[in-house]
Formats: structure tokens, C-alpha cells, sequence
């Protein structure tokens, strides 16, 4: 052991170089995690939802219901919403994953449904004169017009997933929230700012790459004001 | 099934709820957080929101605040303000960090209530001879209220679940209920304090319900 220099991990600073070159491993670590927890969450949350929200849209007795139980699933904090699943996962990763999968089911089935509900009239009596049955109908119609309000839902529930990630610290899978956490305890201000700015920067990144995905996917809405 | 029953038995127990870290304080602090960011917040945004929305000037700022309040973790603004020099006084991290996250709320929805006012109503009113700050009062306040109180709503909620988070960040309220569960391996604890703090999410949102349904039918909205 070397006695510590005088850089500025001794001096304990915010903004600190010495910190993300010593440990850029760990830092790494966390923002795998993260990711993977995150993008677990949203894509179950996807796999959940559409079938929700078609199923809402056909349906008129199950919409009620269905935005009814999501809107009290978003309401209820994510501290406590980790916590009440402790008794069916334990202190795992599934746990963090279970919670936010509830948070993205919210803002998908209602910006999907809303997606659903807004395709005009005209356009499915179009289809059906065209002879589209209800399964083509819905995947080669309703769906695509969908797209723009269902890549809305998907965006805010993916950069809220980024942001609650962190609270499965208290689970000990909070992926950059650990290091927070950690750092919280230590009382050191480098790894407390640097994961800070790295979940921002991934819940920026992630909005930016899904903006792209969505102007692919629907090219006729581009030059048009929206 | 024996965790819920466990936790029932938590809640009931008289003991539990008596003392400093009883359910009763723990309760108290959170409602008293709670109300007291939620004014200092509304004492912020709403003017700032009304004003903006009235003068048609800063959407992209009341916008682009309600994304970044989604994308930057409350934990981490918590503990950043923990650890900054404002750290040692007390509750004042915390309540800088609950309003912080109210404000993009209902900033956004103020500013998105005002603009939405049909502009021949305003250009009525300025042709019945109003100012700028009777319009603003008399006639486009009232007509923005129902989009001003949901902001009001969705901030409620956010108070209480960011209240819930500060426990981690060493904050009162019934989050240290969970966080007390989790340091004594207590599960039925930690499911005792999660449903106390549900409850508490799913009473303020009930109370806003209510109220936007009992309001007059003016400040009812059209689904906005």
C-alpha cells in the first residue's frame, strides 16, 4: 500500500477523472446491469401490453378495467412496489425487473389503446371494403397507424424505467443505483455523480434511439408538422 | 400468503405504531412533507406556468422540464444533494429534491392549460376592454383550472412516492418504516410499510378524484 496522493479521490471531489479510469470495470458492470434490467422491463412490458390493449380496444367491457387496475399500479411508489413483491421474489434481480415490467404496462396499454382508438373510422371501413378480415385489419392497419402514440408510450416508459432502476438498490439490483448507494454510505462524491450522470445519459440515449426507431417505422409522418 | 398475514399482524400490533418510529410519526412526517412541498411547489410553478402560458412564450422550456423530471432519478438527486454542503441541515435535502420534482408537473400542465384557452374567448375578453391580468385571472385561469388541478394531482402522487425514496437518503416518513424492514431482514415489515405507503399514494389520488368530480361544472374538463 502506497500512501494515497494528493489527486482527487483524497480530496473526495464531484468531478473526478482518476475515479473513471481506476474504476472503469465496475462502472461498466453497473451500466450492463442497468441496461439489462431496464430493457428486460420495457420489453415484457411491450410483450404485455399490446395484447392488453388490443384486447381493451375490441372489447368494450375490458377497457374499463384494464386502465382502471394500471393507472393503480402506477400510482403506488416504486419503493413500495419493490417492497411488495418481496415475498414472491425475494431479493433478486426478477424482483427490480417484476416492478418496473408493472410502471411500463401503465404508459403502454394507455398510449397503445389511445394509438388504437384515434384510427378513423373511414379507414377501417376502407380496409373491410377492401375485403381485410379482422386479423389483417388490425395488423396491417390499426397497428401501423398506432405506431406514433404507441412509440410515445414506449419512450416515457423507457426513460422512467432508466430513472427507477436505480431504487433496486435497496434489493441490491439497482444496477448504477448501487454504486449510488454505495457511494451514498462512503460519502463519496465521484461515484455518487458519475452514476448519476451516466443514468441520465443512458435514459437521453435511449429517448434518442427510439425517436430513430419510430421515424423508420413510419415514414409517411415525416415532413408533415405533427 | 403467511408474509400478508405476518404483515396484517405487524400492522395491528399496538407497539407498532407508538414512538418515533412508529407508524403514527412516520405517517405524520410524510403528510407534513408532503403538503409543505406541495405548496412551496405550487408557490413556484403555477405562477411561473400561468405567466408563461398567458404570454405564449417558453414552450419548449415548460415541455422539455417535464421530460427531464422523468429522466433524472429522484435517488440520485437525493443523494446528490445529500452529499452536497446543504447536506447537514436537517430536511432540507430532502424538501429541496421533493420540489424539485414537483414543479415539472405543474409548470407543464399550467403552461399546456393556458395555451389550450380557445383564443376567441381571450380575443373576446380583450375586446370587452379586460387587461392583460384580468384576462389572466378572470378568464383564462378558470377556463385552464381543470388541466391546473391534474398537474396539481399527478405532483400529489409524485411527492408522495419521492417522500418514500428520501428514506433511503436517511429522510423521514413511511419510507424508513421499509427501509427499517429491510435492515432488520423484517419481510413482513417491509410489506407492512409498502401497503402503508400505497395507501397513503392511493388516498391522495382518491381526494383529487373527488375533488375534480365535486368542482363546479365550469372547472370540470372536456377531456383536454
Amino acid at each position: 500500500m502506497t500512501a494515497p496522493p494528493d489527486d482527487c479521490l483524497a480530496r473526495n471531489e464531484w468531478i473526478c477523472g482518476a475515479y473513471v479510469s481506476t474504476r472503469s470495470e465496475i462502472l461498466a458492470d453497473a451500466v450492463v446491469q442497468h441496461l439489462q434490467l431496464a430493457g428486460a422491463s420495457v420489453a415484457i412490458g411491450l410483450l404485455l401490453a399490446l395484447p392488453l390493449a388490443v384486447a381493451a380496444r375490441r372489447w368494450r367491457w375490458a377497457a374499463g378495467p384494464v386502465l382502471a387496475i394500471t393507472t393503480v399500479l402506477y400510482t403506488i411508489p416504486a419503493l413500495a412496489m419493490f417492497s411488495l413483491l418481496l415475498p414472491a421474489y425475494g431479493l433478486s434481480a426478477a424482483l427490480v425487473v417484476a416492478g418496473l415490467v408493472l410502471y411500463s404496462l401503465t404508459l403502454l396499454v394507455r398510449n397503445i389503446l389511445a394509438g388504437l382508438r384515434a384510427v378513423p373510422e373511414e379507414t377501417r371501413q376502407a380496409a373491410r371494403g377492401l375485403g381485410y378480415g379482422p386479423i389483417r385489419l388490425l395488423l396491417t392497419v390499426e397497428l401501423p397507424l398506432a405506431v406514433p402514440a404507441a412509440m410515445a408510450g414506449l419512450r416515457m416508459a423507457t426513460v422512467s424505467a432508466v430513472s427507477l432502476v436505480t431504487i433496486g438498490a435497496i434489493v441490491g439490483h439497482g444496477g448504477l443505483g448501487n454504486l449510488i448507494h454505495a457511494g451514498m454510505n462512503t460519502y463519496f462524491k465521484a461515484q455518487v455523480l458519475t452514476a448519476s450522470a451516466l443514468c441520465v445519459v443512458i435514459a437521453v440515449v435511449a429517448d434518442l434511439l427510439l425517436l430513430g426507431v419510430q421515424r423508420l417505422l413510419t415514414p409517411w409522418t415525416r415532413g408533415q408538422a405533427s | 400468503m403467511t408474509t400478508l398475514a405476518d404483515a396484517w399482524s405487524w400492522l395491528t400490533t399496538a407497539a407498532n405504531w407508538s414512538g418515533e418510529n412508529g407508524v403514527r410519526h412516520r405517517l405524520a412526517e410524510h403528510v407534513f412533507l408532503t403538503v409543505v412541498c406541495l405548496a412551496l411547489s405550487c408557490l413556484i410553478a403555477l405562477p411561473v406556468g400561468l405567466v408563461l402560458g398567458h404570454l405564449g412564450k417558453g414552450g419548449a422550456l415548460a415541455v422539455n422540464l417535464a421530460n427531464a423530471g422523468r429522466a433524472v432519478p429522484t435517488f440520485a438527486v437525493l443523494v446528490l444533494l445529500l452529499l452536497s454542503p446543504l447536506g447537514p441541515y436537517g430536511p432540507w435535502p430532502t424538501v429541496i429534491a421533493l420540489v424539485l420534482f414537483a414543479v415539472p408537473p405543474l409548470l407543464t400542465n399550467a403552461y399546456v392549460g393556458m395555451r389550450g384557452v380557445d383564443a376567441d374567448v381571450v380575443r373576446a375578453a380583450r375586446g370587452m376592454g379586460m387587461t392583460g391580468g384580468q384576462t389572466l385571472l378572470r378568464v383564462e385561469l378558470p377556463l385552464a383550472l381543470p388541466l391546473i388541478l391534474t398537474g396539481v394531482r399527478i405532483a400529489a402522487v409524485q411527492l408522495v412516492a419521492t417522500a418514500t425514496v428520501a428514506a433511503l437518503a436517511g429522510g423521514g416518513g413511511l419510507g424508513r418504516i421499509i427501509t427499517a424492514g429491510f435492515n432488520l431482514a423484517s419481510t413482513p415489515q417491509v410489506v407492512a410499510g409498502a401497503c402503508l405507503v400505497a395507501v397513503l399514494a392511493l388516498v391522495v389520488e382518491g381526494v383529487f378524484e373527488a375533488v375534480g368530480r365535486l368542482a363546479p361544472a365550469g372547472a370540470r374538463g372536456r377531456g383536454a
